[in-house]
């Protein structure tokens, strides 16, 4: 956290003063743990381990906040009997189809009485829920494609069927009721099993988990603050589950202090999720419709929403945001327009399209700030895609390598591409910069914060809602020609207006203002607040009517321009207000700023404790009070019980914090929502040199593998070969560069700072290996090898595991052949195995080999990676098997 | 201590002002040194990947005027040069030596710490001292180098003729010529912003108030404070460093809070004021000069007049 | 200036005359000395913004005079940052007003070996065209299954983590309604 959010860590340093412990976590030395009281290195890619082992301790020494776990959390909830655990099936859970390498989540379930239990991947349940006469049978490669946990995590999982009871066992004994299997699944993960998959020694981690326990309860709270560390894994999904686990289970969730806080890296990269530029979401985390038979708006959102909680209301907020993007079009009678949305028939996100542009399918590629070349996993299979496009935009502030890689790319330098020979066309706009234009970003802590312009952007350099409008203008208006339409051939099928619908009934007028006729960014914020039938600006997405009577761009953001006043550019000084600040710009949702705030009071509405005191029920006033706003209607009382056939917000008790669930509880068991399992277990990353010493099963064995061809993956443990990349590596960030370096390389005051590319050894790695302070390395894995001036430092630290010594070496990830700093991009390493649930590749870890000297250059460079290749019997199948 | 802005024929001067850093909340961002040299337009100077642990600026010079050292230890400490533990190897020679060299012969890594203890890092901005007793100022004959209203001592650019003689007087190394431009630059303690009420540059940035900027005399109540409670809280290592008006410089407007010896953070343990038998010099000089000056204002004087 | 004021403005004289007898002080001002003002104080105006970097969400102070942007700093109003910027914040100013930006549109030709220039409204109709041929190649009615796709394969788009709300909302509106799915950024990376 110091090193990539310093000025977030300032509030690490002031709870820290007033007498916190600071744990950090990390395979590395950090900026970070140097401030730190107590720095656990752990090996890369084990922290399910760590944390399932942080759950088991709580779980035996009895450390858990029993009122909380009880009255908050699914603990008592009991589960089908068709489950059975990774305890039972030697480290898989049951419904698992080996050939499609894909679970049948009904066997997940809650116990439902006679009915069953609506559970898991919904998609994969389209048909059973949605009342088709054609029903048809979901095939395999389907249910695995159809992976779609955003629909659950965000989108309100429907974990028990209409009509079904919860069954419970408030004594918490039940053999099959969540706090059993809990703790029978978290048994084996003991210090000494941390101790022998982490490299963690057992008196450290016992510090660890008293210092955390002693830290939770009534009168105290701890929170988890994770990156990218936790997220960039083949189980990456499962991390942050246990971390929720362990959260839910010491009462720290939904309580000032606690939290689980996601530090994420850009600055509106919330905001690009919440309004995602994301292929499987539509804003507000609604899921873009999968292909399906005779699919209407009701049978989309009988399939996707829930019917208890504000998932309940799912159809006013897809209602709405057709209304916003097709206006006047869309009406009752044509379904709102539902069907102008195209559908998804599985995975369409990054690494897939440079598999589709490899291919040839996927003609035409925007980079909108964006530099695949270096940042993204596996580059040299990102520039083989871009080299085999018709045209390719790309909008930043110089010329990236993605900008580039035709002309001087590193396959230029082996000779494998020729510049004459690549036909992809190349537009390079340069892009404005936040204080040319005015606009919000969302940060991490999901508040919308405005910038206002400050300047007009010069010569050719334009804003990227410049570019949207303009070029929608531009599409609008050449679709309503009728000599444009015939000299494309628009209507050669016959179907060309219908085709084009879409685009010309978009609402897609917004007034300009400044010299280069900039859309107003105001008037799109307006827009994705939602307006009611008379026009006037929504104050909330409470207001949502599922008739087309409002509308709404991304019903989350609903609020943000209540009362035609932008929120978001609120700024009233911190000074000037409570510790919450709650009038300093505007969080999503409803200016919430802690999430589940119901949890910081007790059953009863009281506070926990004085001490952490937050919203309480005021008998008196009959309403919610405190300094935030509360998750659901103030005027609910703690001892509300909803009619049984009551849905939506109306349909979750008094006591039920976690109101975006469909049984109002923290999910200690997730019934629903993941793919790979309802509970995490330690699997080995892609690449490991260690065999999994919990179960038969070494890796996710649904994990996310690209289709062969242009990604290699070495041997595990026990393999042949697997000796041939002896090393674990990471990549990571530095505080004084940003992400692929398209904003840090190229300034003299950030690269002098860190002015190459590096790689951290410790000093046995580099007697090892005979790398030399400030020599040359050359890493080398199955994908390419590069080259990086070493670091030797003790900050780097081997760790023993399973009675063996690793070494582990550090990348950091920013640099790339352009700029004013340059250096090897760490991405040419990395495979893209991924996270079946996000389809995130496994950054964080990866085996190699480091040998000291600097790379070949040319054609020897591949003869290197092939010869590696060869010494490890490297196949396009090694590293596939489930 | 008298106030050196008193002295220096500032009637009624504001209270003096400096910088205390405390290194012990340093994060080793380096948001001091952008933070400087954006609003100072100082140039950036090279691109060198020095080896010493996240220290790419190596020193303060002309063009670098917060410089944040790193030093990888391990604890208890043994008796170690400043920043850099072998005086014998020139790291920045070790760059361009490749891997060809044998493990066993290769060069010891500058980071390479003792083996007992738990690892530390230890961080810290460094700056000019603006010290009480500035040799600098007491050298510069040019009137370039003088002491501000606030107490501090700053370069101006406009008189400086580049002769270099405060260079080799400034016991902390910190003054330096630049290159291409040939005059003498320093941290001036953001003299404009000082001026206008604001914090300088440095730290209004710091992230963690590592860098803490007011009136000395409060400053220096506070980091008494502070160290005591370090104390309290077993960080027995901690101590001042320049804040003490009876130490060789009469004390210096910028001082630390350390968490070991001075040396390990490449500081001189006890720097002492070069121009220390300057006053009397400076009185005889005074003299003469005042001699000089009488004559040449009448001749320039007569010679306008005609 | 008058011969009195020059005389005066000499160092050696105001030494002699003024308070500072050590002629290091107050003596020694020099004539920019004398002028030297922050140039924060010389805005015309001080516009609100937020850190481009990372999602922390720093409150920036950012100077503009003459129409140019003169400084960026920490805004002290800012309940996230209190004023505080790391080095990459610190360094604002040379990322949004530094020789690194390039400011005209440049194009590769199909197998061309060097950039050409282009103007922007030539580039913004040639893209318009290639995204609508691209659109219609790659396009989709429905699958083997004969489900309704309503899509296009042909093109892509990446990026948004870096962009405003209202921008990555025009972008998920005009891509989407054009039938493109393969609309992705950072989140996944």
């Amino acid at each position: 956290m110091a090193e990539c959010h310093p000025v977030g860590f300032q509030w690490v340093m002031a709870a820290k003063a007033r007498g916190a412990a600071v744990i950090h976590v990390d395979p590395r030395f950090t900026r970070t743990s140097a401030l730190a009281d107590v720095h656990v290195p752990i090996r890369v890619g084990t922290d399910i381990a760590f944390l399932g082992g942080i759950v088991n301790y709580v779980l035996t020494h009895e450390k858990y906040f029993r009122e909380y776990v009880l009255a908050y959390t699914n603990a008592s909830t009991i589960i089908c009997e068709n489950f059975k655990d990774t305890e039972d099936l030697d480290g898989v859970f049951s419904g698992l189809d080996p050939q499609a390498r894909a679970y049948d989540f009904s066997n997940w379930r809650y116990e439902g009485g006679d009915v069953p239990a609506a559970a898991g991947e919904q998609d994969q349940e389209y048909e059973e829920r949605v009342d088709h006469a054609e029903a048809q049978e979901v095939d395999h490669a389907e249910a695995q494609e159809a992976a779609r946990p955003e629909v659950h995590g965000s989108g309100g999982a429907e974990a028990l069927a209409e009509g079904a009871r919860l069954q419970t066992d408030e004594t918490l004994q039940h053999p099959r009721c969540v706090f059993q299997i809990l703790k029978r699944h978290f048994a084996r993960y003991t210090p000494e099993t941390v101790e022998e998959i982490c490299g963690i020694p057992r008196d450290t981690f016992l510090r660890v988990c008293e210092l955390i326990t002693e830290n939770s309860g009534r009168d105290r709270t701890t929170s988890f603050a994770y990156a990218v560390g936790w997220t960039q894994h083949t189980v990456g999904a499962q991390y942050i589950r246990t971390a929720s686990i362990l959260q839910a289970l010491l009462g720290n969730i939904g309580r000032p202090g606690g939290g689980i806080l996601a530090l994420r890296g850009h600055a509106s990269i919330q905001g690009s999720t919440d309004i995602p530029t994301l292929y499987n979401l539509l804003p507000g985390y609604i899921p873009m419709p999968h292909a399906h038979q005779n699919e209407d708006l009701d049978a989309f959102v009988e399939a996707e929403g829930a019917r208890k909680g504000y998932w309940g209301n799912m159809r006013a907020y897809v209602v709405s945001l057709l209304k916003a993007w097709w206006g006047d079009a869309a009406t009752a009678d044509n379904d709102f327009c539902f069907d102008y949305l195209p559908r998804l028939t599985g995975d369409h996100g990054t690494y897939q399209t440079a598999q589709a542009q490899v291919e040839g399918t996927c003609k035409g590629y925007f980079l909108l700030g964006e530099n695949p070349a270096v940042g993204s996993a596996n580059a040299r299979l990102q520039r083989f895609g871009m080299a085999n496009l018709d045209w390719l935009v790309v909008r930043d502030f110089s010329l990236i390598e993605s900008a580039t890689w035709w002309k001087d790319g590193p396959e230029i330098e082996t000779g494998e591409l020729r510049t004459e020979d690549i036909r992809t066309e190349v537009f390079f706009l340069p892009a404005a910069a936040h204080t040319e234009k005015s606009g919000s970003f969302t940060n991490t802590q999901r508040l919308l914060q405005w910038h206002r312009q400050a300047v007009e952007p010069r010569g050719d350099t334009r804003s990227d809602l410049w570019f949207a409008y303009y070029l929608g203008r531009l599409i609008r208006d050449k679709l309503s020609d009728p000599a444009h339409r015939a000299r494309m051939g628009l209507d050669a099928d016959g179907r060309g207006i219908e085709r084009d619908r879409p685009v010309l009934d978009l609402t897609w007028d917004y007034p300009t203002e400044g010299g280069y006729d900039d859309p107003d960014a105001e008037a799109v914020l307006a827009e994705i607040n939602g307006f009611d039938a008379h026009g006037h600006p929504l104050s909330g997405y409470t207001q949502l009517k599922d008739d087309g009577s409002t509308s709404c761009g991304c019903w989350i953001y609903c609020g943000v321009y209540a009362d035609g006043v932008n929120q978001a550019d609120r700024r009233k000084p911190y000074t000037e207000q409570d510790w919450v600040a709650a009038e300093w710009a505007w969080a999503w949702p409803l200016n919430r700023r802690i999430l589940y705030n119901r949890a910081s009071a007790d059953p009863e509405g009281r506070p926990w404790s004085e001490r952490k005191a937050y919203l309480e029920w005021d008998p008196e006033r009959r309403k919610w009070v405190g300094p935030d706003v509360p998750d659901f209607d103030e005027h609910m009382p703690p001892d509300y019980e909803p009619h049984p056939d009551a849905t939506g917000p109306e349909g979750l008790s008094g006591k039920d914090p976690f109101v975006m669930q469909s049984d109002g509880k923290a999910w200690l068991y997730a019934p629903v929502g993941l793919v790979d399992g309802p509970l995490p277990t330690h699997y080995e990353p892609q690449e490991s040199p260690f065999t999994n010493p919990l179960y038969g099963q070494q890796r996710n064995p649904v994990r996310n593998m690209p289709k062969p061809g242009g990604d290699f993956f070495h041997p595990s443990d026990g393999e042949p070969g697997a000796e041939v990349f002896p090393y674990l590596a990471t990549t990571y960030r530095l505080t004084e560069h940003h992400t692929a370096g398209g904003m840090s390389r190229w300034l003299p005051y950030l690269s002098e700072l860190q002015p190459e590319f590096f790689c951290e050894v410790s000093p046995e790695l580099a007697r090892e290996r005979g790398l030399e302070h400030l020599g040359w390395a050359t890493i080398v894995s199955a994908r390419s090898a590069i080259e990086a001036r070493v670091l030797v430092t003790e900050r780097m630290t081997p760790l023993d595991v399973q009675g063996r010594r690793v070494h582990q070496i550090g990348l950091p990830y920013h640099w790339g052949p352009n700029g004013y700093s340059t250096g090897d991009a760490a991405n040419e390493l990395l495979h893209i195995a991924l996270d079946p649930n996000v389809h995130i590749q496994e950054s964080k870890v990866l085996t190699c080999d480091i040998r000291p000297g600097r790379r070949p250059r040319g054609p020897a460079l591949r003869e290197l990676v092939n010869e590696y290749r060869r010494r490890a019997g490297i196949t396009e199948e090694t590293g596939r098997q489930m | 201590m008298t106030d050196p802005a008193a002295v220096s024929g500032y009637e009624d001067p504001p209270p003096r002002m400096g910088f205390f850093t405390d290194t012990s909340v340093c994060i080793g961002c380096k948001a001091c040194e952008v933070a400087c040299k954006e609003w100072n337009a100082v140039p950036e100077d090279g691109l060198l990947l020095t080896g010493m642990s996240y220290d790419n600026t190596g020193s303060l010079n002309a063009s670098t005027w917060r410089h944040v050292a790193f030093i990888e230890q391990r604890k208890p400490l043994a008796l170690q040069d400043p920043g850099v533990m072998h005086p014998d190897v020139d790291v920045l020679e070790m760059a361009p030596l490749g891997s060809s060299t044998p493990p066993e012969q290769a060069l010891m890594t500058p980071t390479a710490p003792g083996q007992e203890g738990d690892l530390r890092w230890l961080m810290a901005s460094d700056v000019c001292k603006h010290c009480t007793h500035a040799a600098c100022l007491d050298v510069c004959p040019t009137g370039s180098l003088f002491r501000t209203e606030f107490g501090t001592v700053v370069v101006q650019e406009d008189i400086c003729n580049g002769c270099g003689y405060c260079i080799p007087a400034c016991p902390y190394g910190v003054i330096d010529q630049r290159k291409g431009d040939g005059r003498a630059w320093k941290c001036t303690l953001c003299y404009d912003r000082i001026g206008d009420g604001l914090e300088p540059a440095c730290a209004k940035a710091c992230p963690t108030d590592s860098i803490q900027y007011g009136p000395l005399d409060e400053l220096r109540e506070r980091a008494a404070g502070r160290v005591e409670r370090l104390h309290e809280a077993g960080v027995t290592d901690a101590r001042l460093y320049g804040h003490d008006p009876a130490d060789g410089v009469g004390g210096a407007g910028a001082f630390f809070l350390l968490l070991d010896d001075p040396e390990v953070y490449g500081l001189p343990p006890d720097p002492i004021v070069t121009t220390r038998d300057l006053p009397s010099m400076w009185r005889h000089a005074a003299a003469a000069a005042a001699g000089l000056l009488g004559a040449a204002v009448l001749a320039c004087l007569t010679g306008r007049r005609r | 200036m008058g011969i009195g004021d020059w005389v005066s403005s000499w160092p050696v004289y105001r030494q002699l005359t003024g308070a500072d007898r050590t002629g290091r002080g107050a003596a020694a001002r020099s004539a920019r000395t004398e002028r030297l003002r922050p140039r924060v104080a010389d805005a015309d105006k001080v516009v609100k913004s937020i850190c481009p970097y990372c999602a922390v969400g720093c409150g920036q102070n950012v100077y503009v005079r003459d129409g140019k942007v003169t400084q960026v700093e920490g805004d002290p109003d800012s309940p996230i940052s209190r004023g505080r910027l790391c080095p990459k914040g610190s360094a604002t100013l040379q990322l949004t007003t530094g020789p690194n930006r390039l400011d005209t549109v440049l194009y590769r030709r199909p197998h061309g070996t060097e950039w050409e220039h282009l103007d922007l409204d030539t580039a913004m109709d040639m893209i318009a065209d290639r995204v609508i041929a691209a659109r219609l190649t790659g396009w989709e009615w429905e699958d083997d299954q004969g489900r309704p796709l309503r899509r296009t394969m042909g093109f892509a788009s990446l990026g948004g983590a870096t962009l405003d709300n209202e921008e990555n909302y025009l972008f998920k509106k005009l891509f989407t309604a054009l039938g493109a799915i393969q609309i992705e950024n950072q989140a996944r990376i």
